[in-house]
């Protein structure tokens, strides 16, 4: 697990009240760079939420690594979605498979963003980005 | 005498607390509460008296379907109907996909069929799938840019078309805006046009007397009157009604069946293929109690107040967009804040305990309409009072303050 994530849930643990949790949640998306454009495809576009949530998923060879862009249009999905990124992004298929979001996730008190209730799309990403981890470490 | 204290010890759901604060239920144009009786009944006929109904010659099963036919009196009783015309179905949903299925022997490529911008996507997808099917041609009345219906207009555009199939909302579901329906019924008298009325948000909130109202049909959802979900119906003008073809077959609907061939009964029966939701329909005879108990107009009259009320507290806060029509209006608020997401906010206010629906409310060609992608939805029911209003409005002022 790469140090900016425990930086990250530093902070937010760090922030008792919920509307502190969420405003740090919201600084970070804030700081996550917006998608380009081009990369914004519907195949891009995370079926089902109420928000529009876009995840670019490429693994490179070279460095053996998941490459991981995504962008949300609601702050709170964004924050979340830059720690997600935090947590995978640059690491391995055998990194990204030791690290279980839902447990990172319930340690921070944000379980309930991973429910299917939720319908943010930050449950389909960690599926998407195990699921590419899985196919590329056989 | 309308006491909301009282009535709200009838509701034990909204003792809750939700994130160590106390439930602010904002949403019940997705579905109301329920009163204890109703929570009550379903208990106490799967306790005491659980039995299949239509079927049986025993006790119990004699005791289910007397219970559940009585409820279908009651339901044509709250609507001045008859009970003949009353047909369960699982839903609202459900009860305007039996009436586009049942028409499709009536329609061919000559006729035509009118909608509303204002619809909610169960009466707007039917209509397309039945338009698909007969080759009829789907018309759009017109709607004002304030998403409210001109009556001149629309009472033109039917004249000119002369709809073969004609169907309104009784109130958005998105803006809570009550549909003028009575010259869009009357202007289309003389053309033999089939009208439908969708009651998912009219049914509880303005208790229509469909007598009165002169529609064809008109369809409800019990969990949007505090009856159980997984409930609901339609009314048919018997004729009309009996006109349709099935849209299930199976068990219960059908006269004879031979291995080649099988008649079927009369409406209502004829639409009531398999076992129904009898504990759903049950709960919701103590939830058509309960309504019938309250003083319709002071019930109508205390919501309005609500509205009223937090239409003034929303207008205080800059920024704030309202797109309900404030006149003609059940009680439901659809607003936004400058460019911000309704996610975002509907999320902030969840941590304050304030329960309030985000999104396009399943009326995309509605927001499309109104140029945005969505809103914040509020909704009230006569349960709600003026301190949930006093929290909800504090709370949106600390999501802004977080937001900003």
């Amino acid at each position: 697990m790469n140090k900016t994530f425990k930086e990250l849930a530093y902070t937010l643990n760090n922030s008792p009240a919920w509307q502190q949790k969420y405003r740090e949640i919201m600084l970070l998306g804030k700081q996550l760079p917006t998608m380009p454009e081009v990369l914004k495809t519907p195949d891009a576009l995370v079926p089902g939420c109420e928000s529009k949530v876009w995840l670019y998923l490429e693994f490179d060879l070279q460095e053996n690594c998941l490459v991981i862009i995504g962008d949300s249009d609601t702050r709170i999905v964004k924050g979340l979605l830059a720690l997600i990124l935090s947590l995978y992004n640059g690491l391995t298929p055998s990194q990204v498979l030791a690290i279980n979001a839902f447990e990172e996730f319930q340690k921070l008190g944000l379980i309930s963003h991973l429910s299917p209730s939720r319908g943010n799309g930050i449950k389909a990403i960690v599926e998407r980005i195990q699921a590419m981890a899985e196919q590329k470490s056989l | 005498m309308f006491t909301v204290e009282k009535i709200r010890n009838d509701f034990p759901i909204l003792t809750q607390q939700i994130n160590n604060q106390p439930l602010v239920y904002l949403d019940s144009a997705a579905t109301s509460q329920k009163p204890q009786s109703v929570i009550t009944a379903t208990e106490v006929f799967y306790t005491e008296q659980n039995a299949n109904v239509h079927r049986g010659r025993h006790t119990l099963s004699e005791q289910a379907t007397t219970a559940y036919e009585q409820t279908r009196d009651k339901v044509a009783h709250y609507f001045n109907v008859q009970s003949r015309e009353i047909v369960w179905t699982k839903g609202a949903t459900e009860a305007l996909n039996l009436i586009a299925n049942g028409l499709t022997e009536q329609l061919d490529k000559n006729s035509s069929i009118v909608i509303t911008p204002l619809e909610h996507h169960a009466n707007i997808v039917p209509w397309q799938q039945l338009a698909l099917k007969t080759g009829a041609k789907l018309h759009i009345l017109p709607l004002e840019p304030d998403a409210t219906l001109n009556v001149a207009a629309c009472v033109e555009f039917l004249d000119q078309v002369k709809p073969s199939v004609l169907t309104l909302t009784h109130a958005s579901n998105a803006l809570g805006n009550i549909t003028n329906l009575s010259p869009l019924l009357s202007a289309v008298k003389d053309f033999n046009t089939i009208t439908i009325v969708d009651g998912a948000q009219g049914a509880m909130h303005l208790q229509p007397d469909l007598k009165t109202l002169d529609c064809d049909f008109y369809v409800f959802s019990a969990h949007k009157m505090l009856g159980p979900t997984g409930v609901g119906g339609l009314y048919g003008k018997y004729e009309r009604l009996n006109a349709l073809q099935p849209y299930q077959t199976g068990g219960e609907m059908i006269e004879t069946v031979s291995l080649l061939q099988s008649t079927f009964r009369d409406a209502p029966a004829k639409f009531e293929a398999g076992t129904p939701n009898i504990a759903g329909v049950i709960g919701f005879s103590a939830a058509l109690d309960y309504l019938t108990a309250l003083d319709k107009k002071a019930v109508y009259d205390y919501e309005q107040m609500l509205f009223n009320y937090v239409v003034d507290k929303l207008n205080d806060i800059d920024g704030i967009t309202i797109y309900s029509n404030l006149e003609h209006n059940i009680g439901t608020i659809c607003f936004n804040y400058r460019d911000e997401h309704p996610f975002d906010i509907a999320t902030l206010l969840d941590g304050f305990g304030v329960a309030v629906r985000s999104g396009h409310h399943c009326t995309q060609p509605l927001m499309a309409h109104l140029g945005i992608n969505g809103s914040v939805r509020a909704s009230f029911c006569f349960y709600n009072t003026h301190q949930d209003i006093d929290i909800f409005i504090n709370a949106l002022h600390e999501c802004i303050a977080l937001l900003d």
